[in-house]
């Protein structure tokens, strides 16, 4: 039981460690919690099987980029379906390309979906053709994100940093 | 006017100023050098601490408070080293809120020193405990600590110290600079030589929360220490609080109204800003015990690096310092740590600031980000192989 308990504390340090740099090498990440090379990957390659790590992916900051891009935050009301609930319907809308994240949430509209495009037009435009019109959606509100402050526990603004002294005994 | 220097009163002008100014003046001003000479966290205070502290200041709390500190941070801070150590302080009597350790432990020598009275302290220790305890009139006897014993100071070291003269003990654990701890075992050891020779004790616990292996023992839980112990911690360091300057004293009350009056004149208070924010850091554990998980992992990389590169040392289990032997080079800790700065751009403090045991060996902390660590170590790989 123990053991057992040690594992999934290493498991869950592993996943917290790549969610802070997923660049890390298995050597890295083994120095930084004391154990094997040869156990962070075994442990890695298991939350990677049982596709609890979906991926890796860069935070970005499009804007300083300088590449042009809009998403918006749609509010979806639908009605349930009885066999399947509101899981059919969030399936189908995640499966458009253009749908970055879907979720049900609690409150006056059941799913909230981020949608990305090129200009404003293209994102309305798929609103309107492609969730709009979806048997089981009764009403959506569109609200198209104008300044990202926070992404992925990332703060984009340059946080004032004060210099320490570089001695102090 | 006579020469300003004969007005200097003579203890001060007596106490060694660092004899290694020049070289600190030097790594201070180097613009892209890479810092293991920091004796503080990287991090940022945490935010939730920071927002409660501009919140109070919008409502207007900028007054002095009382001479012990508000007794609403006092009530939480005895909650807390209650919960965390099982030792009881009452907040109205047995703590005092301090301008950091800093003021808490020149209180403490003040308040118990008689002039000639003997202070034992192991070395290498952190720099502050030797000058407060001549400014207060009193002599240090050092306790040289080895990496033999992994820097731990040993009961029967302290006991061949004591005179007559002698009315107290400095113990700092975690070290700074050494990441030394000592384990309960050694510390009721300890307690027992302070019990037989009556000995009144200063235990500086400011890196308590910062231990990686075991737990921390506060010195004052162990059996009949509560009375002749003088517990001083703040938030400097685990809260990533240096800049606010608070810490506390929690003891014997008849000690610590002494030391209150010492602070009521020279200090009046703690400032006020900082003890709101202080209520709110005492809330933040999780903070805490994100930044010292973070400590941990660079603590391990630091300890692997310096360890190939033969820079042999010995594990650290606590403060967020590594205390590395530079003896294969053939170098004295100074040279060693002027030329490393000059031709590698690296700053590490050398051990003999913190007495002269720790010559042979260098301070490194581990307070700065992954990839610092990275680059100062493959910086001192290069250095390494330029002396050989
Ligand atoms: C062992 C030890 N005690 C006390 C202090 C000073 O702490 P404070 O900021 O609370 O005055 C330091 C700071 O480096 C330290 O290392």
């Amino acid at each position: 039981m123990k053991e057992e308990l040690k594992e999934k504390q290493k498991e869950v340090e592993i996943l917290r460690v790549l969610e802070g740099n997923a660049r890390l090498s298995d050597a890295e990440i083994a120095r930084m919690m004391g154990i094997k090379e040869d156990a962070v990957k075994a442990i890695i390659a298991e939350l990677e099987s049982k596709r609890i790590i979906r991926k890796y992916k860069a935070v970005i900051n499009y804007e300083k980029a300088g590449i042009e891009t809009v998403q918006a935050l749609i509010d979806v009301k639908v009605s349930p379906e009885r066999d399947t609930g509101y899981d059919s319907v969030a399936e189908r809308i995640s499966r458009f390309p253009e749908v970055q994240s879907v979720r049900l949430v609690s409150g006056e509209y059941d799913l909230s979906v981020l949608v990305s495009g090129k200009t404003m037009q293209e994102v309305a435009y798929f609103v309107a053709e492609k969730i709009a019109p979806l048997e089981q959606v009764r009403n959506t509100l569109t609200h198209f994100l104008l300044k990202t402050y926070k992404e992925h526990g990332e703060i984009y603004g340059e946080e004032g940093q004060g210099k320490r002294l570089a001695v102090t005994l | 006017m006579d020469m300003m220097s004969d007005r200097i009163a003579d203890r001060v002008k007596q106490m060694k100023g660092s004899g290694i100014r020049e070289f600190f003046d030097i790594a201070q001003q180097m613009e892209d050098a890479i810092s293991l000479g920091v004796g503080e966290p990287d991090f940022v205070t945490p935010w939730r601490i920071r927002e409660a502290c501009i919140f109070s200041l919008e409502k207007g709390y900028t007054s002095y408070t009382s001479n012990w500190g508000l007794l609403e941070l006092r009530e939480a801070l005895s909650d807390s080293i209650y919960k965390e150590t099982g030792v009881y302080y009452d907040p109205e009597g047995e703590l005092l809120i301090t301008t950091g350790v800093s003021e808490a432990a020149d209180l403490a020598l003040r308040a118990m020193l008689n002039p000639g009275d003997e202070v034992i302290l192991h070395e290498p220790s952190y720099v502050s405990y030797n000058p407060c305890t001549v400014f207060a009139g009193g002599t240090t006897v050092c306790v040289a600590t080895g990496v033999e014993d992994e820097f731990k100071v040993r009961a029967e070291q302290i006991e061949e110290k004591i005179t007559e003269r002698t009315k107290a003990l400095i113990l700092s654990y975690p070290n700074n600079p050494t990441g030394a701890t000592l384990s309960r075992k050694e510390l009721e050891e300890i307690a027992d030589v302070a019990n037989e020779h009556d000995l009144l004790v200063i235990s500086d616990e400011v890196y308590g929360k910062l231990t990686y292996e075991g737990t921390h023992t506060c010195f004052a839980s162990l059996n009949g220490m509560k009375e002749r112990t003088v517990l001083l911690n703040g938030f400097s360091k685990s809260y990533a609080m240096t800049g606010w300057r608070l810490g506390y004293a929690a003891g014997n009350k008849e000690l610590i109204e002494a030391m209150m009056k010492i602070h009521q004149y020279v200090m009046m208070c703690a400032p006020i800003t900082a003890q709101m924010a202080a209520i709110e850091a005492l809330r933040c554990e999780d903070e805490v015990e994100r930044m010292v998980s973070e400590y941990n992992r660079r603590r391990r990389v630091m300890v692997d690096g310096l360890n190939a590169l033969g820079l042999s040392c010995f594990e650290p289990k606590g403060a967020f310092y590594t205390f590395p032997s530079i003896q294969t080079t053939g170098l004295t800790s100074e040279e060693f740590a002027k030329r490393l700065l000059l031709e590698e751009k690296v700053v590490v403090i050398p051990g003999s600031v913190f007495g002269a045991c720790g010559e042979g060996f260098i301070r490194c902390a581990y307070a700065v980000s992954q990839y610092e660590i990275k680059e100062a170590l493959e910086r001192i790989e290069r250095f390494l192989t330029g002396i050989k």
